[in-house]
């Protein structure tokens, strides 16, 4: 192996365009590995969205229409673990690859062959997941959050596998932030101060970090459902003297983090976008640092108002109750300075632009039913009631996804080299917002009146609700093929984009070609 | 060849990561194979576990053979001190996390299962304990014999790393020898007494709550040390063939922050597992 070493070495600096399979597979570049993240993340984006159809036929009538109770929660716990770790979570590192090495003026990730290790790790774990479908016994059905003691009494063999896969998930997902940490603080070209990064890459460096200091508390987590489920282990069995509510103050301690993980780079890329089509820098640039870094802490001092209704003293409710109120204010301080970047600005509507200040209304309504669950009488009424899916689905779809979808409109000429069909993107726009819109805005209705989730059948009172919320969910899920056309499309050609096609005043992705030459900044440049 | 500070290091394309993913893949669904009675299981496991040591010696060569041949610079040092120092404090996460449900376990969980009387009347909630439908008495590991002997151990093995981390500065390549070789020593002495204690110990990871996190954490403290053993053992070879000098040895620093590390987990363990 030493001798191929070396002879890989005397081209160094010149590796050319490696071509073909070996491309892909043996990549040590982030633009190409930024690439396959991206387009694993719209894969199985369509894949859990599939999933989410199947929820939405069966919820259309009430009454059993397709599937047997099991299956349409095997539906819900795919669709919910698929979304989050196949889809948002693997989007945000794709941006993260192609983008921070442009944006900090560096040639490549601190450590390019780990890069690689960290995507090539989500197909086992892809594979793991989707084939625990097929295997005797059924998919993983106790919902995303995995609770004992049903996780550690279903005898399905999905189970384990579900755990296995999500052990590798969180390799790759410490490697991979250990490199973005590692490569932000360590890899920015001369000038390239702390203060001036991109608030895209402020917004990773929390995130990453928030990955790094959660990970491993999932993995312990779920190291002690397997133990309990097949090493006789007892630690979420109380006749052993255990509590299976341990287990959701160790998920939680976990998921809340990993709840910010999923908006914090979304907020980063509205970032970048806004101020871009409002023609003015961004209000409040040190403010919006402090603002991530303090939701990021808060992170992990409101996990357990997610279990409200399991049990807790008193003033571990008033605690988390509290805490959890506390996030709004550095959320709104972030609002408050999109809101104020385009005040007075000469603005345009571009698709990105179009998508960035839904995120910002859309996200805000999530953000105040969040506000709403956080009040513990309220939550004790809406817990596990589809209030709570109208909530998340607020912040993680018109906040997260959407804010990826802009973002791809957004660079799509960066990386392409030529514009995206301007009026289908906007088509794309209204027929998402609109078709997201009349899927869950009712579900505020229906959970308000008592609707239980994750349960196939319901009372006929709500019955005109879910019809409306099925017809969206239809619309919304056909309406995102529009996406993958021009996508696509913009692919194959265009009208060229120039380099700074937005004349965007900002970035330094913008002074290098488009699309992107395959090996960028090789020699820093140097930021004023 | 030499590397201009003023420029990035990029490595060439490299297949490892695709083995290392298809390692993992072998072992993951061997292991969920094995799980589940199905026995063909174990040899898929061990065959990922054959795969997984070949990466770990193909890609760590090709690394080491980089080193050697000077394309790192101060930069790429200074990505691994960063790299490294990140993945020690995901490692203390890992730990938190165990930690976090043992003290959660005894200091909640136990008080309110004790007060619910309607099930367990007679369950009094003081730790340690085998939980309330254990029918035998539990005989906990006492702390002050081998696992204080242990304990000593490993505060030893930090020192003659220390020694060996002189010599290494001094380039006095037979004092880093010496320091390594008993660290190395003591490593293999501490997990020899620790597999000794767990042959010997009346309960088992089915004893309850007690045996559960007491075999979770110091299990997992285990194999960090047998990794740690192996990573210092690989160092001391290298220092032997001289990779190192007093002014380039970030391999052994590395190996040394990630000794120190299970040190002190090591002494979080003692104090409470064995000793409160």
């Amino acid at each position: 192996m030493s001798t191929t070493t070396a002879t890989h070495h005397d081209d160094h600096g010149d590796h050319g365009h490696p071509t073909g399979v070996m491309r892909w597979v043996a990549s040590t570049n982030h633009k190409d590995i930024g690439t396959m993240y991206l387009w694993f993340s719209l894969f199985m984006f369509f894949f859990a969205g599939a999933l989410a159809l199947g929820i939405r036929a069966e919820l259309f009538q009430p009454g059993l229409q397709f599937m047997e109770p099991e299956n349409f929660n095997r539906l819900t716990t795919l669709h919910g673990l698929i979304m989050i770790f196949g889809a948002i979570m693997p989007a945000f590192v794709g941006f993260a690859n192609w983008m921070i090495p442009l944006m900090i003026g560096t040639s490549d990730l601190a450590f390019p062959r780990l890069n690689n290790m960290s995507f090539w790790l989500m197909i086992p774990a892809a594979i793991l997941l989707i084939a625990s479908i097929f295997v005797p016994g059924g998919a993983i059905a106790g919902g995303w959050t995995m609770y004992p003691p049903l996780s550690v009494q279903n005898p399905s063999m999905a189970v384990d596998m579900s755990i296995l896969a999500l052990h590798i998930l969180g390799i790759s997902s410490i490697v991979g932030s250990i490199n973005i940490i590692t490569t932000i603080l360590n890899m920015r070209a001369p000038g390239m101060l702390l203060m001036k990064m991109p608030l895209f890459v402020w917004t990773w460096l929390i995130t990453a970090f928030l990955l790094i200091a959660s990970m491993p508390v999932l993995a312990g987590a779920l190291t002690m459902l397997l133990t309990d489920r097949h090493f006789g282990t007892a630690f979420f069995d109380a006749a052993g003297g255990g509590d299976p509510v341990l287990f959701q103050h160790v998920f939680w301690f976990f998921g809340h983090p990993e709840v910010y993980i999923m908006i914090l780079p979304a907020f980063g890329l509205i970032s970048s976008i806004i101020p871009t089509f409002a023609r003015k820098p961004l209000f409040g640039y040190a403010s919006m640092v402090y603002a991530t870094a303090a939701i990021a802490l808060l992170s992990f001092v409101v996990w357990a108002h997610h279990m409200f209704t399991t049990g807790m003293p008193v003033a571990g409710q008033l605690f988390f109750m509290y805490s959890t109120m506390l996030i709004s204010i550095p959320t709104g301080v972030k609002v408050f300075n999109w809101i104020a970047t385009m005040w007075k600005g000469s603005m345009t509507f571009e698709t990105p632009m179009l998508f960035s200040i839904a995120v910002v209304f859309l996200f805000t309504i999530g953000g105040f039913s969040g506000l709403v669950c956080a009040i513990l009488p309220v939550d004790i009424q809406v817990q596990d009631t589809y209030y709570v899916v109208a909530h998340f689905h607020y912040v993680l779809f018109s906040g997260a996804a959407m804010a990826i979808m802009g973002a791809v409109y957004y660079w799509l000429p960066k990386w392409t080299g030529f514009m995206y069909d301007e009026s289908l993107g906007k088509t794309h726009f209204w027929l998402t917002t609109i078709a997201f819109n009349i899927t869950f805005f009712p579900m505020h209705f229906t959970g308000l009146a008592g609707m239980p989730r994750r349960v196939p059948d319901y009372a006929l009172q709500f019955a005109e609700f879910n019809m409306i919320s099925s017809i969206g969910a239809f619309a919304l899920g056909i309406s995102q093929l529009l996406f993958l056309y021009v996508v696509i499309k913009a692919i194959r050609g265009g009208k060229p984009a120039g380099d700074n096609p937005w004349e965007a005043t900002e970035g330094l992705e913008w002074t290098v070609a488009s699309p992107a030459p395959f090996h960028t900044f090789e020699t820093p440049p140097t930021v004023k | 060849m030499s590397q201009d500070t003023k420029n990035y290091y990029l490595p060439a394309p490299s297949l490892w990561p695709l083995i290392a993913s298809i390692s993992l893949f072998l072992m993951a669904g061997g292991f969920a194979m094995q799980m589940n009675d199905m026995p063909v299981g174990n040899y898929i496991l061990i065959a990922g576990v054959l795969v997984f040591t070949y990466l770990l010696f193909g890609w760590f060569k090709e690394v080491i053979a980089e080193s050697l041949s000077g394309f790192y610079n101060k930069q790429v040092d200074s990505s691994f001190r960063w790299g490294m120092g990140w993945f020690i404090f995901s490692e203390v996460m890992f730990f938190a996390g165990f930690f976090g449900a043992l003290f959660y376990i005894r200091t909640f969980t136990l008080k309110w299962i004790s007060q619910s009387t309607l099930v367990w009347p007679d369950f009094a909630g003081t730790w340690p304990t085998s939980g309330p439908a254990a029918t035998q008495a539990l005989e906990a590991m006492a702390p002050w014999g081998l696992p204080a002997y242990n304990t000593l151990i490993l505060l030893i093995s930090g020192a003659t790393l220390t020694y060996a981390h002189w010599g290494l500065m001094k380039d006095n390549r037979k004092q880093t020898i010496i320091g390594l070789a008993l660290t190395v020593a003591l490593g293999a002495l501490f997990l020899y007494l620790q597999v000794h204690e767990y042959a010997e110990a009346a309960f088992t990871m089915d004893s309850g709550i007690y045996g559960s996190t007491f075999y979770m954490l110091t299990g997992f403290h285990g194999l960090h040390v047998t990794m740690g053993t192996i990573m210092l053992l690989i160092i001391l070879f290298r220092v032997m063939k001289g990779h190192f000098s007093s002014k380039d040895h970030f391999g052994f620093e590395a190996v040394a922050w990630y000794w120190h590390f299970v040190d002190v987990v090591w002494l979080f363990l003692f104090v409470f597992v064995y000793w409160l």
